[in-house]
C-alpha cells in the first residue's frame, strides 16, 4: 500500500471515529453543565476554595473570577519555576531565569504552551508534574468553561425582568447571569478531563510511554558509548497534553519523542484526543441553545475548514516540492520513520487547527508551502476546531459576524440563535477580532525592525521571516508550536512574545464574554420569514468563507513576504 | 471567609485556593495515581522506559530509543546496521533531544572568515549535509550515492550568478560555485559561456542569482530518503526496511553470516503499519542489531 493510500486510510479512521463520539460526548457534556447537582468531590472542592456554587455570575464577575484564576497561576508557575531548585526531584536543575519563568508561566496560563526551553536540559520533575501539568488541567478548563458561559448568553431565553429569583443551571441569580466560573472550572477537570486522562494516560504507558520519577539512567552502549535515558512522569502530562490542546512536550522533540509518542497508533490516538473536545462541543452548544442543527452547522463548518486544510499539507509534504526535499526524494527531514511523512502531516494540520501546538515532526523543515498552510491554520484564529472551548466561542464570533454581513447583504437586521446583533454586539465582535492580528503583525514588524532579533533566526531570508512570523502568530493565537530554527530564549523574544500570548489570550477572552453578556440581557426576537436560517448549507458555506476572507485580508502580505516568496517560483 | 474584606481580593483569595486544591489534585494525586497503577506487571517495564539487555544480561539502552553505531571518531561501524542522522547533541543524546530544524531552501554553506579570528562561522546547510551523507552511505554500503542537486564530491550543486545589469538582467559577469570554498575545483567548469569560479574567503554570494544544478543522478536514488534526512526527535529507533535491505549484504559479509539469515532478522525486527495502514513501517535498528549479536556469538560459543 502507498503512502498517500494509507494516509488517507488514517485521515478517514480519524474521521469516523469523531464522528462516533459527536454526539455521545456532546451530550455529556451538555449534561455536565446542566445538572443541578454537585458530585461529593466537587463540593469538598468548593468548601475548599471557598466559593459558593449556587451563585450565578454576572459576564463581568465571570471575567474578573478568570482572570483572578489566571493572575494567581502566572505568579504561582512562575514562583516555582524559580526556586524549582529548592524542591524534590530537581535533578540538580537550578532555578530558571526570569525572563524564561515569566514567559513559561504565561505560556501554560495561557493554554499556548509555548516553549523557549527544553524540557529534559530545564525543568525538574516537580516543576513539570505539579505546575505546567496542572496549568494544562487548568487552562483548557478555563476555555470550555467561558465557551459554556458564552453560550448560555445566546441560550438565554427570558428577559431579565421576566425572572424573579429564577434558577439557570441551578444557579440563583436575577436573570442575566452567565454561569458561575468556579463551577464550570471544577466541573470541566473533574468530570471531563480527569477521568479520560487516568484512562488515556494508561493506554499510553501500554504503548510504551514512561510514567517513573527517575532521573537520567546512564547506560554503556552497543557501540561503546554512553547515553543517558532518562526518565520523568511523562504519560500523565502528554494525555492532557493532547486532550487540553496544550501542547507543551516534557521533551523537546515533544511528541516526535518515543517516551511521548511511541508508536504509529499511539500516534493518531494523539491525534484523536486532541480533536475531540474541539468538535464535539458544537453538539453541546446545539443542545444548550435548544436547536441540535445550530451545533451541526457549527462543526460542518469547522470540518469543511479542516478536511480542506489536511488536504492541502498533505498533497504539499507528498509532492515534495522545493530544493532539499527533491534532492533527498521525500519531504523526510524531521519527521520520524514510524510514522512517516502522511501520519505526520495528520498531526502538524490538527495541532495548528486546534490551537494545540504539539508536533511529532518539525515544522521548520517541512515544504515551503506546507508549512504556510500550517501557518495559515494559525491565523485562521485557532476556530477549526480551535482549542478547548476557545475554538468555539471564536467560531460563535465569527458566526455573529456573518450573520452581520448577510444582514447587509440582504438589508436585514442581523439575528442569530434568536438574538439580534446590534451595534454593541458587533462592537465586542470586531474587537475580539482585531486583537489578534495586531499582536501578531506589530510583534512580527517589531522583531524584523530590531537588528537583534533578526540575528536570532537560523535561517536566511524568506525563510527567517516565515520563522518570526510563525513565532508570533503561534505565541499571539494560543498556538504555541514553532518554526523551531529561531532562537527565542532570549529576554527580548522571552518577555515579547509572553506578552503577545497574554494578550491574545484574555482580550479576546474579555470581549467575548462581553458580547454573551450583552446577549444575555436582550429578550429573544422570535422567528419570521424574514429571519435568516443559521442551521443550513448556505450558512455553513458563507460561516467558512467570511473565516477564510478576514484572514486572507489580514495576512496575506505578510504570507506572501515569507512562505510563498520561497516556495513559488 | 471574611465578609469584611474587599470583593478584589475575596476574589483572588478563592483563586489560589482554588489553584492550591487543583494543584494536589491534579499536580500530586493523579500523576502519583497513574505512577500507582503503572507498577502493575506489563505496564512496568514499559513506565520504566523499555530497557533492553545485551547477551551478557546488561542494560544497553531502550528498546525505543535509538543509538549510534558508530567508533568514537562517529565512523560507522560497519558490523552494524546504521541508524538514521540524528540532530540530537553529538547523535542521539536523550538530553538534548532536537531536530535540525533547517529549511528546505537552506541550501549554501557558510565557511569560517580567516578575517575574523577566534570564531568558526563555518555550517554545512541541509543540502549540502544530504549530498555529503549520501555520498557517505553510498561508499559504505556498495552503491550509488549521487543525488539530485549534489555534486560528485558531496556537496550542494548551487550557483551564484552575477549580472552586469539590476534584478538579474544583462549579460552574466561572473559565477561562484557556493558550496566548494577555494582554492576546490568547481563542479562544474563553465555556465553559459563563463568560467565558474571557487567561492573566496569572505564571499557571502548574497548578491548573486541562485541556481540548482540538477547533475546527472537517476530520479530514484539508490540511498533511501530516510538515510540522509535528520528525524525529529534525534532518537528516532527505526529505519525503513528499504535502508534495512540496502544494508545486509554489508552486515552478511562482515559477519560470515548467510544474507538470508541476516535478512530474517530484519524481517523478524520490523514493525508493519498498525492495522495495515497506520504510520510507516520501521526496523528497530538497536533490537536488529542486539539479535545480530546473539547470532554471530552462538556458534563461536558452540
Amino acid at each position: 500500500m502507498s503512502t498517500s493510500t494509507a494516509g488517507i486510510l488514517v485521515v478517514l479512521l480519524l474521521v469516523a471515529a469523531l464522528v462516533v463520539t459527536y454526539r455521545p460526548f456532546g451530550d455529556y457534556m451538555y449534561r455536565v453543565y446542566t445538572s443541578e447537582k454537585h458530585l461529593p468531590a466537587e463540593r469538598a472542592i468548593y468548601r475548599l476554595t471557598g466559593v459558593n456554587p449556587n451563585v450565578g455570575q454576572r459576564w463581568t464577575v465571570y471575567a474578573r473570577s478568570v482572570l483572578a484564576f489566571s493572575l494567581v497561576s502566572v505568579l504561582f508557575l512562575y514562583l516555582m519555576q524559580r526556586v524549582q531548585e529548592h524542591l524534590p526531584w530537581n535533578l540538580g536543575f537550578s532555578g530558571v531565569s526570569p525572563a524564561l519563568a515569566w514567559n513559561t508561566a504565561v505560556s501554560f496560563t495561557t493554554n499556548t504552551n509555548w516553549q523557549a526551553y527544553s524540557g529534559e536540559s530545564t525543568m525538574s520533575h516537580v516543576t513539570q508534574m505539579t505546575g505546567l501539568a496542572v496549568q494544562n488541567f487548568a487552562s483548557a478548563a478555563v476555555g470550555i468553561a467561558v465557551a459554556i458561559a458564552v453560550v448560555r448568553g445566546f441560550a438565554r431565553r427570558r428577559a431579565p425582568v421576566a425572572t424573579g429569583p429564577g434558577s439557570m443551571d441551578g444557579v440563583v441569580g436575577t436573570g442575566d447571569e452567565i454561569g458561575n466560573f468556579w463551577v464550570d472550572l471544577t466541573r470541566t477537570i473533574v468530570r471531563i478531563l480527569l477521568p479520560i486522562c487516568v484512562l488515556g494516560a494508561i493506554v499510553l504507558i501500554a504503548g510504551g510511554a514512561i510514567q517513573n520519577l527517575h532521573g537520567n539512567h546512564v547506560v554503556s552502549t552497543v557501540a561503546g558509548g554512553k547515553q543517558a535515558i532518562t526518565g520523568g512522569p511523562v504519560a500523565s502530562q502528554e494525555i492532557i497534553k493532547e486532550l487540553g490542546t496544550n501542547g507543551g512536550g516534557f521533551y523537546n522533540v515533544n511528541s516526535a519523542h518515543p517516551f511521548e509518542n511511541p508508536a504509529a497508533w499511539t500516534n493518531l490516538f494523539e491525534i484523536y484526543l486532541l480533536l475531540m473536545i474541539g468538535f464535539s462541543l458544537p453538539r453541546t452548544f446545539g443542545r444548550l441553545v435548544g436547536d441540535k442543527r445550530q451545533g451541526l452547522a457549527i462543526v460542518a463548518a469547522m470540518a469543511l475548514i479542516a478536511l480542506g486544510s489536511l488536504a492541502v499539507n498533505m498533497a504539499f509534504q507528498a509532492a515534495h516540492h522545493g530544493t532539499v526535499p527533491e534532492a533527498v526524494g521525500a519531504a523526510t527531514e524531521g519527521t520520524d520513520a514510524r510514522f512517516g511523512v502522511a501520519n505526520s502531516a495528520v498531526f502538524a494540520t490538527a495541532t495548528t487547527l486546534t490551537s494545540t501546538g504539539a508536533v511529532n515532526s518539525f515544522h521548520d523543515s517541512y515544504t515551503s508551502l506546507g508549512g504556510a498552510s500550517l501557518l495559515f491554520n494559525m491565523m485562521l484564529g485557532e476556530v477549526a476546531p480551535g482549542g478547548t472551548g476557545s475554538g468555539l466561542y471564536g467560531m460563535l464570533v465569527l458566526a455573529v459576524v456573518t450573520v452581520f454581513v448577510a444582514g447587509l447583504m440582504i438589508g436585514r437586521t442581523p439575528e442569530y440563535i434568536g438574538k439580534k446583533i446590534g451595534a454593541r454586539e458587533m462592537k465586542f465582535a470586531s474587537l475580539y477580532f482585531l486583537t489578534t492580528p495586531i499582536i501578531v503583525l506589530l510583534g512580527t514588524g517589531v522583531a524584523m525592525a530590531m537588528p537583534g532579533q533578526r540575528a536570532g533566526m537560523l535561517n536566511g531570508g524568506a525563510h527567517g521571516l516565515s520563522e518570526v512570523l510563525y513565532a508570533f502568530t503561534s505565541a499571539g493565537n494560543n498556538n504555541g508550536s514553532a518554526f523551531a530554527g529561531i532562537t527565542v530564549n532570549t529576554t527580548w523574544y522571552n518577555t515579547a512574545l509572553g506578552l503577545a500570548m497574554m494578550f491574545g489570550r484574555f482580550l479576546p477572552l474579555i470581549f467575548v464574554l462581553g458580547l454573551s453578556g450583552s446577549l444575555a440581557r436582550q429578550a429573544p426576537v422570535p422567528v419570521t420569514a424574514g429571519t435568516l436560517p443559521t442551521h443550513r448549507p448556505q450558512f455553513v458555506g458563507m460561516l467558512a468563507g467570511v473565516t477564510l476572507i478576514i484572514v486572507a485580508l489580514t495576512f496575506f502580505p505578510a504570507l506572501a513576504l515569507g512562505p510563498f516568496a520561497e516556495g513559488i517560483h | 471567609m471574611s465578609t469584611r474584606l474587599p470583593s478584589w481580593l475575596r476574589q483572588h483569595l478563592a483563586a489560589l485556593r482554588a489553584l492550591l486544591v487543583l494543584t494536589v489534585l491534579l499536580g500530586l494525586a493523579y500523576p502519583f495515581a497513574i505512577l500507582g497503577i503503572a507498577q502493575i506487571p506489563g505496564l512496568k517495564d514499559h513506565a520504566d522506559g523499555s530497557f533492553v539487555t545485551n547477551s551478557a544480561g546488561q542494560r544497553v539502552g531502550s528498546a525505543l530509543i535509538g543509538q549510534s553505531f558508530t567508533d568514537a571518531d562517529g565512523n560507522a561501524l560497519p558490523r552494524y546496521f546504521q541508524s538514521r542522522p540524528s540532530a540530537a547533541g553529538d547523535g542521539y543524546d536523550p538530553t538534548a533531544t532536537s531536530a535540525s530544524n533547517l529549511g528546505p531552501e537552506d541550501v549554501v554553506d557558510s565557511f569560517d572568515d580567516p578575517a575574523t579570528h577566534g570564531e568558526d562561522e563555518g555550517k554545512q546547510s541541509l543540502l549540502t549535509q544530504v549530498c555529503a551523507r549520501s555520498l557517505a552511505i553510498g561508499r559504505l554500503e556498495g552503491v550509488d550515492g549521487a543525488r539530485k542537486y549534489c555534486t560528485r564530491s558531496g556537496v550542494g550543486a548551487v550557483l551564484a550568478v552575477y549580472h552586469a545589469g539590476p534584478g538579474f538582467n544583462g549579460p552574466i559577469t561572473r559565477v561562484v560555485s557556493v558550496n566548494e570554498a577555494c582554492p576546490a575545483t568547481p563542479f562544474l567548469a563553465a555556465y553559459q559561456g563563463i568560467t565558474v569560479a571557487c567561492r573566496a574567503p569572505g564571499d557571502d554570494v548574497a548578491a548573486g542569482e541562485r541556481v540548482l544544478v540538477r547533475g546527472d543522478a537517476p530520479n530514484t536514488p539508490a540511498v533511501p530518503a530516510d538515510a540522509v534526512t535528520a528525524s525529529g526527535s534525534g532518537l528516532d529507533p527505526g529505519i525503513s526496511p528499504a535502508y534495512a535491505r540496502l544494508q545486509i549484504p554489508r552486515i552478511a559479509r562482515e559477519r560470515g553470516l548467510p544474507v538470508g539469515e541476516v535478512r530474517h532478522l530484519v524481517e523478524e525486527n520490523t514493525t508493519g503499519r498498525a492495522l495495515g495502514f497506520i504510520g510507516e513501517p520501521s526496523v528497530n535498528v538497536l533490537e536488529l542489531n542486539l539479535d545480530l549479536d546473539r547470532a554471530t556469538a552462538a556458534p563461536r560459543a558452540g
